[in-house]
């Protein structure tokens, strides 16, 4: 592999899991900030709950990140390996998740979770063999 | 702070868990049934809405951002995670007891360390809370803390 196509196939998986990572901290601070669903849900029903999902504009704004995150993982499936960009993508993403979880939305990610992050990092990429 | 997690807010997190890697699973049986999708046979994609492997894929895929989202509400993002992972998991396990397809040993690692991060995560809080951080929003909301 060139350093160009590396360059460009490194750059396609990190725009994914980037993408991916601002679409769930969006959406996870917005139903954090929302509250418990299942009590909306109960005082609201159901056609309240989803109301009140969709006029959340961190919510909007997490689902078009992930919008953007299925096409660009579109794009990089034409030009590299699934075998590389399933595991790698989803080892970013976890990662990146757990360390946008501690700055944004300030979850006190202990070592536990952190252990745990690590592992099921390296369990994707080896269930992908 | 720990949150003692109710029967239902379990069922949701199994339903995080299955509804994710057999809906995956079921889209791909049903496009490796559709064929190979380019701009030229973009029609093909329309006889796919009615492949009922694809359909019921995309109803166990609408199902897993409901589940998703509930689960967001109440428990911390790194909670959830490591249950989405776990959907992995059970593809791996269903291929080769359902579909009696060979997992080779470094598969079943990678199922063995998964577990292992559920595991960590599942015995601590489903929900972490910075009551210092709150209370200093609250304070400079408030205008007394200026």
């Amino acid at each position: 592999m060139t350093s160009a196509s590396m360059l460009s196939t490194w750059s396609a998986i990190g725009g994914v899991a980037a993408l991916a990572i601002t679409g769930e901290v969006l959406i996870a601070a917005a139903m954090h900030k929302l509250g418990d669903l299942d009590i909306i849900r109960a005082k609201s029903g159901l056609p309240g709950a989803i109301r009140a999902v969709l006029a959340s504009p961190l919510f909007l704004l997490g689902a078009f990140c992930m919008a953007l995150n299925f096409f660009a993982l579109l794009f990089t499936l034409s030009i590299v390996d699934l075998s590389l960009a399933a595991p790698a993508t989803a080892s970013l993403t976890y990662i990146g998740n757990a360390i946008a979880a501690k700055l944004f939305l300030h979850e006190n990610v202990d070592r536990r979770r952190w252990l745990a992050v690590l592992f099921v990092s390296i369990g994707v990429v080896l269930l992908s063999h | 702070m720990t949150h003692r997690l109710k029967a239902s807010q379990y069922a949701i997190l199994i339903a995080v868990m299955l509804t994710a890697s057999v809906g995956d699973t079921l889209l791909f049986r049903g496009m490796e049934q559709i064929g190979t999708v380019d701009l030229h046979h973009l029609g093909l994609l329309w006889q796919a809405l009615f492949n009922p492997y694809v359909v019921s894929g995309i109803v166990l895929l609408i199902g897993f951002f409901a589940s998703y989202m509930t689960a967001l509400s109440w428990a911390d993002l790194t909670f959830v995670m490591p249950a989405t992972a776990f959907g992995y998991v059970v593809v791996a396990l269903l291929s080769r007891f359902w579909l009696h397809e060979h997992l080779s040993l470094y598969r079943w690692a990678g199922i063995a360390l998964i577990v292992c991060a559920v595991g960590f995560v599942a015995g601590g809080p489903s929900r972490t809370e910075h009551s210092d951080e709150h209370h200093e929003i609250d304070l400079m909301d408030s205008g007394a803390g200026r």
